[in-house]
């Protein structure tokens, strides 16, 4: 009796921990702005975007073990990397995603080289992330500051919007945005007139908007982000931009920020984005899902890359049985074209940009808007080996040649 | 047509002009903050959230009761104004015989919980909110367009400040506020509900913070954070103006709004600076500020 009981209790044991030997943990942590100027644009939203691709990734491979955390950055770069650091040491995470805010994102980014861990940038846009700051455990997902810059410009100047004038934020981000623009203008035929720098956080554009009338350029770049684009382009209906015959370009603008305008202010603005919820039967399925956790909202690009970045991740991770080696796993991401039901069909380079298609968006005017969160008609798809800059051009040191 | 520093005359025109508007803005918001300090001793860290609240009561009032811009200008003020008047009674009372600083701490955390909240609630993005009809358009002025608005904001904001000083400094009611500020036990003494007097002078310190709101809401992105980046600059104001002084915040914020106006044509990436350079001389110069009566 009592060998049966040890025989049962053995074979128990056994059983148990050979189901152990096949499992794969993997700990993902989602840190963001969560409760400050880019919390609509990434935030909350970004963790439920992660949730349903753990779930999605469990469904079909249930030996996969995943656990999420998240964590609010604050947007400042001591407490994101305080945190980040106490993740890769002492809580086992394996991934670090998204991090909107360029500044955070290029300190996180060293912390992932120097621990050998991974970290998926799908929030910040600085394109030095696959220039100069590239490494080899860092992938930039979502967008960039090239792309953007590229979109908007290179089609405004190509319908005829030749001249331009910056108002660009008087930070690492807007002189960025504004170089890649400046560039892309010039580079397709069109003039910069001049530009002017405004404080981060302005309240009041009505003096920089004189400048820009008073220089006669037919397009106003707005080389900033989240409240200054938003006051910028209300400022701009009051003055009557439209009705001189200047035309804005919003050269980072999300959805939310649309939703704040209002269509009757936002109408005609021309956008660059890489994905739109209501482009396709796929996104408008995912983005009800999504809807269930934020009910009331809707999906930005950088959310949905969250999702894409954490499938193709984990798809990696279960090739090589182990989350373990940071720069194996990118280097398996890098080998793998990626395919998820948002993104679709795409690859990462060897200096860590992920490409894929970009779309040219213009707002909708109220009349033309059917439904709540129906803001854009899709203008223009710029091809992916277009949307990017050239491989050879980032001056990233992951790149032989 | 002639050029001054290498700007045309007529753009500088328009600035000067856009400065004064900016300035009116000032001066509303900072003269709800000086009638608080001046008349309370209260250091109010919550009018940013107030004036936050004003505009966010236009929106509600539009979305839940349809009611439009010019309604919202007499009822907003009025429900803040209450909510204020609640927070006095309830939270601020105790601390008049304290430090002036633990009434700033505590102003200070109600900011921060009611922008918590707020943004908990909206989002941090912001929400939409449209120019009344009758004062969208403008006049062309030959050297800038004027919009109808702005013109509406230095009206208002002239009839506003202009009034308040009136009461305050010129008739009865203002004269036993005045008095009860500097001696509250006499005063008492003379039979006036000296309590009472500062809970509703608080409350309409809070009800001009969220006039202030409501003229915002249509030009200025309505979001949970457009208090907190406009509230420094506004202390800027009153410290500069005199702490108790209602024409010198009243007189500073329309020069104030001038200068920031003209650093930003010649230099614009100080302009959010400027006014707090101008703050440091000042105090060096006349601690008590340019109208200060206090040393």
């Amino acid at each position: 009796m009592k060998s049966l009981l040890s025989c049962t209790a053995i074979s128990i044991v056994l059983a148990a921990s050979s189901a152990q030997a096949q499992q794969t943990t993997v700990k993902i942590g989602v840190m963001s702005d969560m409760s400050s100027l880019y919390s609509d644009i990434a935030g909350p939203g970004s963790t439920a975007a992660a949730k349903l691709a753990i779930a999605d990734f469990i469904k079909n491979n249930p030996n996969v073990k995943v656990d999420l955390v998240s964590a609010d950055h604050q947007n400042k770069a001591d407490v994101g990397t305080g945190i980040v650091n106490k993740w890769y040491d002492t809580e086992n995470v394996d991934l670090v995603i998204d991090v909107p805010n360029s500044g955070v994102a290029l300190a996180v980014s060293q912390i992932a080289s120097t621990k050998n861990k991974v970290f998926i940038v799908s929030g910040a846009a600085a394109s030095d992330l696959t220039g100069p700051k590239c490494n080899a455990n860092t992938i930039h997902w979502t967008y960039d500051t090239w792309m953007l810059a590229n979109g908007t410009g290179k089609a405004l100047v190509k319908t005829g919007g030749d001249t331009w004038f910056f108002l660009t934020a008087d930070y690492a981000f807007g002189h960025a945005l504004e170089r890649d623009t400046a560039a892309a203008v010039e580079a397709n035929g069109g003039k910069v007139l001049g530009k002017v720098r405004h404080p981060l956080n302005t309240n009041d554009f009505s003096s920089f908007l004189l400048q820009a009338q008073t220089s006669k350029a037919k397009i106003i770049g707005l080389a900033n982000a989240g409240g200054d684009t938003i006051n910028s382009i209300k400022s701009g209906a009051e003055f009557g931009i439209a009705k001189g015959g200047q035309k804005f370009a919003g050269l980072l603008v999300f959805a939310s920020d649309v939703n704040a305008l209002g269509l009757a202010t936002a109408q005609g603005l021309t956008l660059t984005e890489t994905w739109y919820w209501d482009m396709n039967d796929a996104n408008r399925a995912w983005t009800k899902r999504w809807q269930g956790e934020r009910p009331g909202k809707f999906p930005t690009m950088v959310q949905a890359g969250v999702y894409s970045g954490i499938t193709h991740y984990l798809k990696a991770v279960v090739a090589l049985k182990s989350a373990a080696d940071g720069k194996a796993v990118i280097a398996q991401m890098k080998k793998t074209p990626t395919d998820d039901p948002l993104f679709g069909k795409g690859t990462i380079r060897a200096d860590g940009r992920k490409v894929h298609d970009a779309y040219l968006l213009e707002v909708k005017s109220p009349a033309e808007s059917k439904y709540p969160g129906d803001f854009y008609k899709v203008k223009a798809t710029i091809p992916a080996a277009e949307a990017f800059r050239p491989l050879k051009d980032g001056g990233c040191s992951l790149v032989s040649g | 047509m002639f050029e001054i520093f290498g700007i045309p005359s007529t753009a500088l025109f328009g600035q000067l002009l856009i400065g004064l508007i900016n300035g009116s803005f000032y001066a509303l918001l900072s003269l709800g903050l000086a009638v608080i300090f001046g008349m309370l001793n209260i250091i109010n860290f919550t009018h940013g959230a107030q004036y936050m609240l004003g505009a966010f009561a236009a929106f509600l009032l539009l979305q839940y009761s349809g009611l439009g811009y010019w309604w919202a200008l007499l009822v907003a003020p009025i429900a803040v104004g209450i909510t204020g008047m609640v927070i006095e009674r309830t939270l601020l009372q105790w601390l008049y015989k304290l430090d002036h600083l633990y009434g700033l701490l505590l102003t200070f955390g109600l900011a921060l919980i009611i922008e918590g909240l707020a943004r908990n609630y909206y989002g941090s993005a912001g929400l939409p909110y449209q120019m009344p009809e009758e004062l969208i358009g403008g006049y062309d002025l030959g050297f800038m367009r004027l919009p109808i608005y702005r013109a509406w904001v230095i009206a208002a904001s002239l009839v506003v400040c202009l009034g308040t000083w009136f009461v305050i400094e010129r008739t009865k009611l203002g004269s036993y506020l005045r008095a009860a500020t500097e001696n509250p036990t006499l005063v008492r003494a003379f039979g006036i509900d000296v309590p009472r007097m500062i809970t509703l002078t608080y409350g309409f310190g809070v009800g001009l913070a969220a006039f202030a709101g409501v003229m915002a809401a249509p030009i200025y992105n309505v979001s949970p954070q457009m208090g907190s980046e406009l509230i420094i600059v506004v202390f800027a104001v009153v410290v500069i103006g005199g702490m108790g002084s209602i024409m010198g915040a009243i007189v500073t914020g329309f020069g104030l709004g001038v200068i920031e106006g003209l650093t930003k044509v010649f230099f614009p990436e100080a302009s959010n600076t400027v006014i707090f350079v101008i703050m440091a001389i000042v105090l060096l110069v006349r601690p008590a500020g340019l109208f200060g009566r206090r040393a």
